[in-house]
């Protein structure tokens, strides 16, 4: 029978400082020479971690009642507007929002600008009633003026991502990147084999309620991610070969640091917001010992045209050709580029494993587990008639 | 013969010598404008290329510093907020000059400011827009 950890064990040792805690990328180079087995044997956790652009991302806010009261029924921050629909003083920004007459500062921008300490411009309009007599309101806020400011993305740390080129004849601007024109170059987006989703493709460990590294703090997995797709096709090695699987995370922004969180806007796109997470992963058994060991040649993702319309898929590629600076495509060479950090997610994979080492931060296991067998619905369009 | 670029600043009063004119002439150098600013009576300033022997271009170019024109080398003039950046690598993807790069020992990007050839396609594919031409 072979030798099943449990999560106290693991905590326990964690506790103790005895824990071995290896990177993905280390116990990826481990894994050369020594089988799951070994590895199940030898090392308890295993850190992984990206940082990226992830649009579906954003803020929760309660900025406090004024007297006399007023329900925010148009909420502007630095011109940018946010959610009105949460009672009086709650609001949620999303990352990408944005006034479109100033579209290269948005939601993103503002939580930002707050988490750096900056004073940001609340206007809100309210019809007035009984209870909330107040009709206009334009004030300053800052981190420290808000009451809760809680980071909640509903999708996060795509579980792979495809490979984006371009075989038109002209330039386009997406959220991978500027494509030039006939396939002269293709940009891809997650870390590899440090990426978390990648390490435990069947989401034994991650669900509801896993701990994780969120922004610099530790916040916590709270739902599936939309757009939660567990039944692409996957390969070999039991990785799916193109977006699958995501999570939503929530966490206090209060506690985080402008390190992990980064505003960006891409020209003739729009406004995103780059997210540090890492998720540990505790090797349990001889499968996560075999998830975790995976290299960047044995994840493979798709190579999809973003300048068709249906983005066909062109080929499939591993992840040590796309960081060797070139994939064939069509049988032409191409250069690649990254669009996601790979320097800033080893920073993130080390430091969460410096704090489990040092008995800092606790494993916790999923109080529910991720549906299995999901796919996704387009929009159907049908007729509405007018009234 | 070697191609060089320089930005060239002028100085009011210079308007209107034949400056260029002697470079050709007395110089054999083959200009290429890239881009000018020059307002009349005021300060003006061209991107030139020259191309033409090593020897020619530095007599070139003393002779227009001794017309009271400033030459500055192009690489001064690129602008990278380098403490800024977040080695995300969306700007190697378009820099085909091979002067902006990833490193593969620690995925940092790297730019080589002498292999750029300047044509700003890193200044909006830099989603923290790091990038400045500073063109005076
Ligand atoms: S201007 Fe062009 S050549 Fe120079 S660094 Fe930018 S992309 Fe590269
Ligand atoms: S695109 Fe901007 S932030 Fe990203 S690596 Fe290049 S300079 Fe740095």
């Amino acid at each position: 029978m072979p030798k099943i950890k449990t999560y106290e064990e693991i905590n326990q040792k964690l506790k103790q400082g005895k824990a071995v805690v290896l990177t993905a990328e280390e116990v990826a180079q481990m894994a050369q020479s020594a089988s799951p087995a070994e590895i199940a044997e030898k090392v308890d956790v295993v850190t992984t971690a990206t940082f990226g652009a992830m649009c579906s991302s954003g803020a929760i806010i309660n900025f406090g009642h004024t007297s006399p009261p007023i329900r925010m029924e148009k909420i502007r921050l630095n011109g940018v507007p946010c959610y009105e629909g949460l009672a009086a003083v709650d609001s949620y920004i999303g990352a990408t929002a944005c006034d479109p007459e100033n579209p290269a500062y948005g939601g993103a921008h503002v939580i930002q600008d707050l988490l750096e300490g900056k004073d940001v411009v609340l206007e809100a309009w309210g019809k007035g009633t009984d209870c909330y007599p107040r009709k206009h309101v334009r004030t300053r806020i800052n981190i420290d003026s808000i009451n809760e400011f809680t980071l909640f993305n509903p999708r996060n740390a795509y579980q792979n991502y495809n490979v984006a080129v371009n075989t038109t004849k002209k330039m386009i601007h997406t959220y991978m990147g500027t494509l030039l024109p006939n396939l002269r170059n293709a940009t891809y987006s997650t870390s590899g084999e440090l990426s978390p989703l990648l390490n435990d493709p069947d989401l034994r460990t991650i669900g509801l309620g896993t701990r994780i590294f969120l922004g610099g703090t530790q916040g916590f997995v709270v739902w599936n991610g939309t757009q939660f797709h567990t039944t692409r096709p996957k390969n070999e090695y039991g990785v799916p070969v193109t977006n699958a699987a995501t999570i939503a995370v929530i966490g206090n922004l209060k506690e985080m640091s402008p390190e992990y969180l980064q505003a960006v806007y891409y020209e003739k796109y729009g406004v995103s917001m780059f997210i540090g997470i890492g998720i540990p992963i505790p090797i349990l058994d001889e499968d996560m010992a075999r998830r975790v060991s995976i290299n960047n040649r044995q994840i493979e993702t798709s190579v999809l045209d973003y300048g068709t319309v249906g983005m066909p898929k062109l080929e499939q590629v591993n992840y040590e050709q796309l960081q060797s600076g070139f994939i064939k495509v069509k049988g032409k060479k191409v250069r690649t580029a990254p669009v996601s950090s790979l320097a800033k997610a080893r920073k993130i994979a080390g430091e969460l494993k410096e704090w489990l080492e040092k008995g800092q931060f606790e494993l916790s296991k999923p109080v529910q587990i991720f549906p299995q067998n999901t796919s996704l619905n387009s929009l159907k369009e049908t007729e509405v008639e007018h009234d | 013969m070697i191609k060089k670029r320089y930005i060239l600043n002028f100085p009011p009063q210079s308007g209107d010598k034949p400056l260029s004119y002697q470079l050709v002439r007395d110089y054999d150098i083959r200009i290429n404008i890239l881009k000018a600013e020059v307002y009349p009576g005021k300060r003006g300033s061209l991107l030139l290329e020259l191309q033409g022997k090593k020897e020619n271009i530095e007599k070139g170019v003393k002779y227009l510093t001794e017309h009271q024109v400033i030459c500055e080398p192009l690489d001064k003039r690129i602008h990278f907020q380098e403490e800024k950046c977040i080695d995300c690598g969306n700007c190697t993807a378009v820099c085909f000059a091979g002067a902006l790069t990833m490193s593969k020992k620690n995925w940092k990007l790297e730019f080589d400011k002498s292999k750029c050839v300047v044509c700003e396609l890193c200044i909006p594919a830099c989603p923290l827009h790091l990038f400045e031409i500073d063109f005076r």
